[in-house]
């Protein structure tokens, strides 16, 4: 695993034309047109876009939980067929194992990877406190709030050292108090333990917040519409006056799309 | 803490105002013969004499509590060896379950006694007779809640574990069956009801020990009250034999209740 992360100006992700059409004939449905994006080591990339435009089916492709029907993703350079440990994932919701506590979820990939358990439990218990859930290793995620079930699903993803870490709206069903929480969390601890990070919002405040780089999506089937380096320095502050230039260049981008 | 010690109470006083009005009926109004419905107090009487007494029907209670959970136990075991097996292989092989389903669901509608004469006829009223009927009705439940636990894995924790490189096999023991577990418990539960009652039920019709056959013989000679003692001692073996499968269940379903 330490050598596929000497591809230093080398990107992790490549989408080279992908598509998506799902359906066939006159009932297909086109979801994801001519993306081409490439994705550096240790970025933070964003994917914006308004709502059912297509970004998660974009992150499923980049995952390998869909196949592409045209073009095609790599991952370190080589192509994406199916689901691997080196593209870890954080879901929406109800992604953790109740049967299993905090510790158990956590160590879940290194235990199918065959890692043995002194080892793996010394791993998990680092990401554990990093995502700041110390003394709950043996919490059952019945007992976890939205926030901190999150926290595992990000520690989960972590634990298991993937080249880049895809996120699916993490914190899109938490009340937003606990969301801003959240997004500092992710600030803090990807200034930690830098990552190459994927990540799919449609908060437009959390995407300026997090992304070394946002990618617009428009509507339906989504191709990229512009894209934005944000050098903002960080931690980020969400009434800046730079901030709030550049969610209204991106709001007013959006609006130009007809919402 | 103490609202749980006050339901305890509430319980207990249930079943005490139960026997008192059962006293009251039989012993103090006597609205009911004893060779009808004998009291509580000659119940118990009757329930300590037949600990040590093998008259009228050649064994004393214990042998028959004994030769009952023998085959009752024999048989759910067995159940749930075959059965859950089945079911979760009939979920995630699509070929095992092209393969069993017809047979399956051919013989699913048939109630377990419908099995009793044909299993006299195969294998006499012995002890296979019955552990085969039990057998067959215990195995319903196994299969088809093992089969319904399987298929109701999460799609999401699947994508979890083949984003982890899990293998099928890996899939399998690490992300369907404890998904399953719930499930088959509800199901091993069932099994053990049903092979508890189809017991009594295959007693009554082909046995020559048991306590299905100890009412049997009762009835015969007009003993209501080995008849109302042996119906209670059912209860309470049932009562016992699953409160260890809620044990069981709570030690080994982690994390569904807060």
């Amino acid at each position: 695993m330490e050598n596929t992360r000497k591809l230093e100006n080398d990107c992790v992700v490549r989408c080279d034309h992908i598509g998506k059409i799902f359906g066939e004939f006159e009932t297909s449905h086109e979801v994801v047109k001519d993306i081409n994006l490439n994705i550096k080591e240790n970025e933070f990339v964003v994917i914006f876009g308004p709502g059912q435009c297509g970004k998660t089916t974009l992150l499923n492709l980049m995952a390998g939980l869909e196949q592409t029907t045209s073009g095609e993703v790599n991952v370190n350079g080589k192509p994406v067929t199916a689901p691997g440990p080196e593209r870890g994932m954080v879901y929406q919701t109800t992604a953790l194992f109740p049967w299993l506590t905090v510790m158990g979820n956590v160590e879940f990939g290194l235990k199918m990877a065959g890692v043995k358990k002194s080892k793996r439990r010394e791993r998990a218990q680092y990401y554990i406190d990093l995502v700041g859930l110390k003394g709950f290793e043996k919490s059952y995620p019945v007992k976890l709030s939205g926030g901190m079930c999150q926290r595992v699903g990000i520690a989960r993803a972590y634990c298991n050292d993937p080249s880049v870490i895809l996120m699916d709206e993490p914190f899109g069903h938490l009340d937003a108090q606990t969301r801003y929480l959240m997004e500092e969390e992710i600030e803090r601890i990807c200034s930690t333990e830098k990552r190459t990070v994927v990540f799919v919002t449609n908060n437009i405040e959390e995407a300026i917040y997090l992304a070394d780089r946002i990618i617009l999506l428009t509507n339906c089937p989504a191709t990229v519409k512009k894209e934005y380096v944000v050098d903002l320095p960080r931690p980020r502050s969400y009434v800046s006056p730079e901030f709030l230039e550049l969610r209204e260049l991106i709001t007013s981008e959006m609006d130009e799309m007809d919402l | 803490m103490r609202t749980k010690t006050k339901y305890k109470l509430i319980s207990l006083a249930s079943v005490f105002v139960f026997l008192a009005f059962w006293e009251i009926i039989t012993d103090v109004l006597q609205l009911l013969p004893s060779y009808v419905l004998p009291s509580p107090v000659k119940v118990l009487n009757c329930f300590i004499t037949k600990l040590t007494t093998s008259s009228p029907d050649g064994s004393t209670l214990p042998v028959h509590i004994l030769s009952s959970l023998k085959v009752s136990m024999a048989s759910f075991l067995t159940a749930a060896v075959v059965g859950i097996p089945l079911g979760i292989a009939m979920a995630w092989y699509s070929s095992v379950d092209k393969l069993v389903k017809p047979i399956f669901d051919l013989l699913r509608p048939i109630p377990p006694i419908g099995w009793i004469p044909i299993m006299i006829l195969v294998l006499g009223i012995g002890f296979w007779a019955k552990v085969a009927v039990i057998f067959v009705g215990a195995l319903i439940p196994c299969v088809i809640n093992s089969y319904t636990g399987i298929k109701q894995v999460n799609p999401v924790h699947m994508w979890v574990g083949q984003t982890f490189g899990g293998t099928r096999t890996q899939m399998l023991f690490m992300v369907a069956i404890p998904t399953a577990l719930p499930v088959i418990f509800t199901g091993l539960k069932t099994a053990l009801g049903i092979s508890w009652m189809t017991l009594v039920a295959a007693e009554l019709l082909a046995s020559n020990n048991g306590l299905g056959y100890m009412i049997q013989v009762a009835r015969t000679i007009g003993r209501a009250d080995i008849i109302v003692m042996g119906m209670l001692v059912i209860g309470v073996v049932g009562l016992i034999l699953s409160t260890i499968l809620d044990f069981l269940e709570n030690r080994y379903v982690k994390g569904r209740r807060p």
